[in-house]
């Protein structure tokens, strides 16, 4: 295929992908956007003031860029995990392997798809925000770069699973058992400085803490971490990811018998 | 000639450890219309799912319209359409959208997309249904859905994995139709099939498989030739009791007014209907006895399983 016919393939899963968050907006958009409301109703009215500043910030300043990177990376991983799945699981992965089209264009079609529907959330998430806070950006570059990187980052992984998944089962358990903790204990409530120091330790080994710092730096302008290095430990990531994600596919792993 | 398709030595062992196709050689030439019968089991659908790259092959090689699957599978690629055997589309996408999105796949711009899809949907007869959802048609429009989709990039070769199973008897001769004009315009076209019927009134050449083996490669007229004899059923306005017995000309009685017998290939039957009308017994009408593709594997493919039964011991 030259060029223009791969943008073409690209663009086609692209739409496919988006078209079908949408067909079931009730199942992709409104979940997040009514559970991340309740967080920001409890913690910004009910117990938030009760919580006090946190890193300089009234507690509900402080958990709102959580929050929105949380909704981020749950619904970026989601969507590609389901949607890829559920083509292998009907079959109409078949589509794909009959045609012509390069398997990293496949990836990225899937990818780009997940980190729509994670940016979409983060949008509409961002925007409930405005209810409970007044948002300031402090570096606009930082936050949107922080953002897409981590969509993409988070769609990879759950290519990754959705790959190795057999059943519905094993789409739900790598979520429960590993990202959601990594989320929770990643700095989005809360500031590893509370932490005693062998917890803080341990919490500079969860990727996400780089991500919400990030995030929440390109915002409030503050972190607990080093700015720079957590691009670059991203940007690593996405890359072995990509790879890898590539190499299954080259292999075709668990899609052609 | 370069061929359509040119297998060579073609195996294929599942993970699991059987072993599916022992070593395949195949040609297609182009402008055929090929079929590849076999019985259930028998590794068409294997056959077929390695051209399109669906399975993974162990040993051999592909060629496709003289380009080789391994070393140039983009453009081996644009040249197939195919039509598996189960339904593999998305059963929530529209029909149109299922159509339009294959055509993105093979690099169709948009326009020329929409045009096609139109233009095939239409022809299969699917347009008014391109907004229902994919699982709200039924059996026979599925299937025709999925020949729209495999055409959508008009295909020098196209492969369809028993297009007309579970299709009702005017839906099957419209699409034998529609399949006779496409491959009248240029495209060359190989089925698989149970039905002989089906291969003999489309098919130009013919493949059995067995086993994982092609046991057999020839026309269809030669094909038939060898079948050695036929059976025909007879009417008579006049009510039976038993079967008529007529020398060389071996029967059984159906019921009151029919009968069926057996005649060598080339034999006169005016030594038949002499013999009737000498008892007075007037036949309404004749036909060939519909089901011949079940001598026809006896005749074929039992004594190569003999043979192989007997290479065993
Ligand atoms: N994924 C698989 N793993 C293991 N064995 C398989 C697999 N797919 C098919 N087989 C086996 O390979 C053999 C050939 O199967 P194939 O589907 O090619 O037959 P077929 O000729 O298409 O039969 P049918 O007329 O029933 O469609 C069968 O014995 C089947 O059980
Ligand atoms: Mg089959």
């Amino acid at each position: 295929m030259n060029a223009g016919q791969q943008w073409v393939a690209f663009t086609t899963i692209l739409v496919k992908e988006v078209r079908r968050f949408m067909r079931i907006w009730q199942q992709t958009l409104l979940p997040p956007a009514i559970t991340i409301a309740l967080y920001f109703v409890i913690f910004g009215k009910l117990i938030g003031p009760r919580i006090g500043e946190m890193s300089g910030f009234t507690y509900i300043e402080f958990v709102v860029p959580g929050l929105i990177m949380m909704s981020v990376i749950t619904n970026a991983y989601g969507n590609v995990v389901s949607s890829f799945f559920g083509t292998k699981f009907q079959r109409s992965i078949e589509e794909l392997l009959v045609s012509p089209v390069p398997n990293y264009i496949i990836l990225l079609g899937y990818v780009i798809g997940g980190v729509a529907r994670g940016l979409a959330v983060g949008v509409i998430v961002t925007l409930l925000s405005l209810f409970f806070t007044d948002l300031q950006v402090s570096h606009l570059g930082v936050t949107v770069a922080i953002v897409f990187l981590t969509a993409v980052l988070f769609a990879l992984a759950g290519f990754i699973n959705a790959v190795f998944a057999n059943s519905f089962d094993d789409i739900s358990i790598i979520p429960t058992f590993v990202l959601t903790p990594l989320t929770y204990l990643g700095g989005v409530f809360y500031s590893i400085s509370m932490l005693p120091p062998f917890w803080q330790a341990v919490s500079l080994a969860n990727p996400v803490l780089y991500m919400v710092n990030t995030f929440r730096y390109g915002l409030l302008g503050v972190s607990d971490i080093n700015v720079a290095w957590a691009f670059v430990m991203v940007t690593g990531f996405c890359a072995l990811l990509f790879f890898f994600s590539l190499f299954l596919l080259e292999r075709g792993k668990r899609l052609r018998s | 000639m370069t061929a359509a398709l040119s297998i060579r030595n073609l195996h294929k062992q599942y993970d699991n450890g059987f072993e599916a196709l022992k070593g395949i050689d195949l040609d297609v030439q182009p402008g055929d219309f090929f079929a590849l019968l076999g019985p259930n089991g028998a590794g068409k659908s294997t056959t077929i799912g390695i051209i399109c790259s669906l399975v993974r092959k162990t040993a051999g090689q592909i060629a496709i319209f003289g380009t080789d699957i391994d070393r140039n599978f983009s453009l081996a690629k644009q040249y197939i359409g195919v039509v598996p055997q189960e339904f593999n589309f998305n059963q929530f996408e529209k029909v149109i959208d299922i159509v339009k999105t294959q055509a993105g796949y093979f690099g169709l711009p948009p326009k020329l997309a929409a045009e096609r899809t139109e233009k095939y949907l239409r022809q299969l007869g699917l347009w008014e249904k391109r907004h229902q959802r994919s699982r709200m048609l039924s059996g026979g429009m599925k299937r025709r859905l999925m020949i729209a989709r495999a055409l959508v990039h008009e295909p020098r070769l196209l492969v369809l994995d028993e297009p007309t199973a579970g299709v009702d008897i005017e839906l099957r001769r419209s699409m034998w139709q529609f399949l006779k004009a496409i491959n009248a315009s240029g495209t060359t076209i190989i089925l698989t099939t149970h039905y002989l019927e089906e291969a003999e009134s489309l098919c130009r050449n013919v493949a059995i498989i067995d086993q994982g083996k092609i046991i057999h490669n020839t026309s269809i007229k030669q094909l038939l030739r060898q079948l050695n004899k036929e059976v025909f059923v007879l009417d008579t306005r006049e009510a039976l009791t038993e079967m008529p017995t007529i020398e060389g000309y071996p029967g059984q009685l159906i019921d009151e007014h029919s009968f069926e017998v057996e005649v060598v290939k080339g034999k006169s039957l005016n030594k038949l209907f002499a013999n009737l009308s000498e008892r007075d017994i007037h036949v309404t009408s004749m036909r060939n006895k519909a089901n011949r593709l079940e001598e026809l594997f006896v005749s074929l493919v039992e004594p190569h399983r003999n043979e192989t039964a007997e290479a065993q011991l």
